[in-house]
């Protein structure tokens, strides 16, 4: 699939600067197009640990062991990658533990493939059925300050936070190879 | 496979030897049996017990080991624990980290559950999946000599261990480690000298 545009956005990169202003040391991921800027300056800082998943539930693992151990983890999937964590987030609320995810969203605007309907138009309610608050960022004006927010929620009062980057924000999927 | 007929060894008898070696070790467990088995060879404040998340034993060792690098990290659980979360092994084969070992107890059942039969005796060879995830020190176990082996690779942290043992697929006293995961959870941060937010 060729890159879209959006990859070197000025707005992923401030997404990754809350990271690092916030002393994230370990970014768990299964990549998506909309995570791919921060994927990248994740595994060129030597202070993080980049961590590629085979599935998304681990990632809600590897981030409670994260802060058992006194680090902050941030975990980055699609949408399609929620319905894979559902038992897993059982973890953050019995053993209450923070926790920050942003879902970059499949299935809701201009969507070419049908089969990220359903898990994408569920995505935010399986969220909260688990206990985890959704913010949504919807333009790259907001991405900062909406990451932000939700990162000082988890991390400062011990909250479990998804902020999910609409498909809007990310852009059209362009699925001709040039 | 992984015969009935091999040797095996007691289950309390191997963790309670390996736990007894390596007082230093933080040390995570896989729900049921295994964490039944960590806490009657002693409660620590350094054991993180799971009563559930089934498959993330493994991954948040992982991330525990990547947080502590200078501490042993050993990941307790079964067989069919570790199963289900197979794809965790891929993901620290990838990283490597030195600290970590991961100990399956393997009964070649779900013992939990009444005893069926878990893919570990009907054909899955877990070493050679751990082998194939890039953890080279990958081995089986199935005496309590072969421990102090284990319990060498803990203490020197040069790379990340797998270590399939087999055990009797007998079902001991169940001996309940504390279920509040909150009060889990901050006993063993405190340990840490981690302070709570």
């Amino acid at each position: 699939m060729s890159q879209p545009s959006v990859s070197t956005s000025a707005w992923q990169d401030a997404i990754f600067n809350v990271f690092k202003k916030g002393n994230v040391r370990q970014i768990a991921y299964v990549p998506d197009a909309g995570h791919s800027q921060v994927i990248r300056r994740a595994i060129a800082d030597p202070d993080i640990e980049d961590i590629v998943l085979t599935t998304e539930e681990e990632g809600v693992a590897l981030a409670s062991g994260a802060w058992l151990g006194g680090q902050r983890a941030v975990l980055l999937m699609q949408s399609s990658g929620v319905g894979n964590c559902v038992n897993m987030f059982s973890l953050l609320q019995s053993a209450d533990i923070p926790f920050f995810t942003l879902v970059t969203m499949r299935g809701e605007y201009a969507e070419f493939n049908p089969w990220q309907g359903p898990m994408g138009r569920a995505t935010q309610a399986v969220l909260e059925l688990m206990g985890i608050h959704v913010l949504r960022v919807s333009t790259p004006e907001e991405a900062e300050e909406i990451v932000s927010a939700g990162f000082d929620a988890a991390f400062e009062a011990g909250d479990k936070v998804a902020v999910l980057l609409g498909q809007k924000l990310i852009g059209r999927k362009k699925w001709e190879r040039k | 496979m992984n015969q009935q007929t091999s040797p095996r060894v007691n289950r309390r008898e191997f963790v309670a030897r390996l736990l007894a070696s390596v007082p230093d070790a933080l040390v995570v467990t896989g729900l049921g049996s295994a964490a039944y088995d960590v806490y009657a060879a002693g409660d620590r404040d350094g054991n993180y017990y799971l009563w559930g998340a089934m498959g993330g034993a493994a991954p948040l060792g992982l991330g525990l080991a990547l947080a502590q690098p200078d501490k042993p990290v050993v990941v307790i659980t079964g067989d069919g624990e570790q199963l289900m979360g197979i794809g965790s092994l891929a993901t620290i084969g990838a990283k490597q980290p030195r600290n970590l070992t991961i100990v399956v107890l393997d009964n070649g059942h779900f013992g939990e559950t009444g005893m069926q039969r878990s893919h570990a005796s009907l054909g899955t060879d877990l070493v050679a999946v751990a082998k194939g995830f890039g953890i080279a020190q990958a081995f089986s176990v199935d005496s309590l000599t072969g421990c102090d082996e284990l319990t060498r690779r803990v203490q020197i942290r040069h790379g990340v261990t797998f270590a399939q043992v087999f055990i009797e697929a007998d079902e001991p006293p169940r001996v309940l480690p504390p279920r509040d995961g909150p009060f889990i959870k901050n006993r063993f941060r405190s340990a840490l000298g981690l302070t709570p937010f």
